[in-house]
């Protein structure tokens, strides 16, 4: 019973197998390549695994603090940030092995020539709340 | 309306109908039904026998369910008569439930879903809510479970050992909603200890008590750890430490000891002492050993270290410590502490900052960042 994050980058991991840009897909490629998504989380809510899953517009803007009463300051988006997240799953599962195994079929989804992609996951634990016994 | 009292009929009225001829899943669903009627209705309308107004609204939403689908299944003549109600055998349906419901074939996180909504009473949502998952998610989660125990016969005995296991993990988890796990645990432990006569359940049931005394103290106001040794002890709820300790006492005397009575043995200890510095650490280095004895698990090993440390020195606690591997969560943490109580403040620092970042939840994680930060300010000045 712990929480995994199953990390999708545009950028930063390293290149799939299967490394083509989804715009040199067919359509039915692409049409493939969602249903297996569809299919894949529709399958973890049965098996009561399924917490959430996400996809990321690519650019996005950085924000900071100015000063008391001053507008956030902006900038970006930047086209050669090394890391760029596409998007996320969480799932709630048993064992970090079966996170493990979950990512490695999620990984599998088909891509170019209807072969999985064989792109690269992270699995990222969360925090969890303190347990109550530890002494 | 008392909502514990109500939840507290759950398994007895589920054994009625289970005995009647209602298989498992299906008898879960309509008590489930009569549990969220009785909160609608019960306010205006409380019933003279609530067990009784259970099993009868429970039995014809069974029959409903039943009928509705009769047709296809073919089973009219298994629900078309109501059975005269069977003698009254409900201590033992509520241990048989439990048995069930951490049956070895569920992984722990169904037999903990399934544990809390067929004897615990409590609706899909709550527990969702309590683990922080889509209700949709708990429900799969939960009748997939009721799929997997649905051949297994409900007069066969179970084994406690895989039930204490269950109960321990709603204890023990740290989230919290709309439902207090821990109290939740406890209740349905002491429920468990009322339907068997076991040294183990009773070793659990002090185990808990004595940690949950502790509650409290173990937060400061703006949510970060409170450690045993700083904690407030006048804020430790004595009523609950006695009960714990009396369960334990008891217990021990029966000699048939175990590894939660063990644990809950060195709980004890703390709670005994009016002070830290007053803690018996000599006696919990023994309890320890005991316990490493009973489970050999090498997280018992490194809180001996621990122990250790206190009752011969950090020196000897390092010792101790040298022996395991340094990979084991938390090994980092415990050679901090060890290391600053032996006056070696830089290797202290730098152990504290590394077992922060391997620290597995956030309240930890921010506690060891400030007893690295505390130490590193320290050593500057």
């Amino acid at each position: 019973m712990a929480k995994y994050l199953l990390l999708k980058h545009y950028r930063g991991a390293p290149t799939a197998v299967n490394d083509v840009p989804m715009d040199q897909w067919t359509p039915e490629e692409i049409s493939a390549h969602v249903q297996y998504m569809n299919d894949f989380a529709a399958r973890l809510e049965k098996t009561g695994e399924f917490v959430d899953g996400q996809a990321l517009a690519p650019e996005g803007t950085f924000v900071r603090y100015d000063g008391e009463g001053r507008p956030p300051v902006t900038d970006g988006p930047f086209a050669e940030t090394k890391d760029l997240i596409a998007g996320w799953m969480v799932i709630d599962v048993d064992s970090y092995e079966r996170a493990v195994e979950l990512a490695g079929e999620l990984s599998a989804a088909p891509g170019a020539g209807g072969k999985p992609i064989h792109e690269w996951l992270e699995v990222r634990p969360f925090l969890a709340c303190p347990p109550t016994i530890t002494e | 309306m008392n909502e514990a009292l109500l939840r507290s009929l759950t398994p007895s009225v589920l054994g009625i109908l289970v005995r009647r001829g209602a298989d498992f899943a299906a008898a879960e669903d309509a008590v489930q039904d009569a549990l969220v009627e009785a909160v609608r209705v019960w306010p205006a309308d409380p019933p003279r026998d609530p067990k009784g107004w259970l099993v009868t609204v429970a039995w014809r939403r069974f029959l409903d369910a039943t009928r509705a689908d009769a047709a296809r299944r073919r089973r009219e003549d298994l629900v078309d008569e109501e059975p005269a109600p069977g003698p009254a055998a409900a201590v033992d349906d509520t241990l048989q439930l439990y048995f069930l419901c951490a049956h070895p074939s569920l992984t722990p996180s169904s037999a903990v879903a399934l544990t809390l909504r067929a004897v615990g009473g409590l609706t899909t949502r709550q527990i969702a809510q309590a683990y922080l998952v889509p209700e949709a998610t708990m429900a799969q989660r939960i009748s997939r479970a009721k799929r997997t125990v649905s051949g297994v016969r409900f007069d066969q005995p179970g084994n406690v050992a895989t039930v204490l296991r269950v109960l321990y993990l709603v204890f023990n988890e740290g989230y919290s909603g709309d439902v207090d796990l821990a109290a939740e645990a406890i209740r349905l432990t002491r429920q468990l200890a009322a339907a068997i006569d076991h040294p183990e359940v009773a070793g659990l049931l002090a185990l808990m008590l004595l940690h949950h005394a502790r509650r409290a103290a173990r937060t400061a106001p703006d949510g970060s750890l409170v450690p045993l040794a700083e904690q407030d002890r006048g804020r430790w709820d004595t009523e609950s430490i006695a009960e714990g300790v009396g369960i334990l006492q008891a217990a021990l005397a029966r000699d048939r000891l175990g590894e939660f009575q063990a644990q809950a043995a060195i709980a004890a200890l703390h709670a005994d002492a009016p002070t830290a510095e007053e803690t018996d650490w000599v006696q919990i280095v023994e309890w320890y050993d005991e316990l490493a004895r009973l489970t050999d698990s090498p997280v018992v090993r490194l809180n001996r270290a621990v122990a250790v440390g206190e009752a011969d020195g950090p020196r000897a606690g390092l010792a101790a410590l040298a022996a395991l591997d340094a990979s084991l969560p938390r090994h980092a943490a415990v050679a901090a502490y060890l290391h600053e109580r032996d006056g070696d403040l830089a290797t202290a620092a730098r152990l504290y900052a590394e077992a922060a970042h391997k620290a597995p939840d956030l309240a930890e994680r921010d506690h060891l960042t400030r007893q690295a930060a505390r130490l590193n300010a320290r050593r500057c000045r």
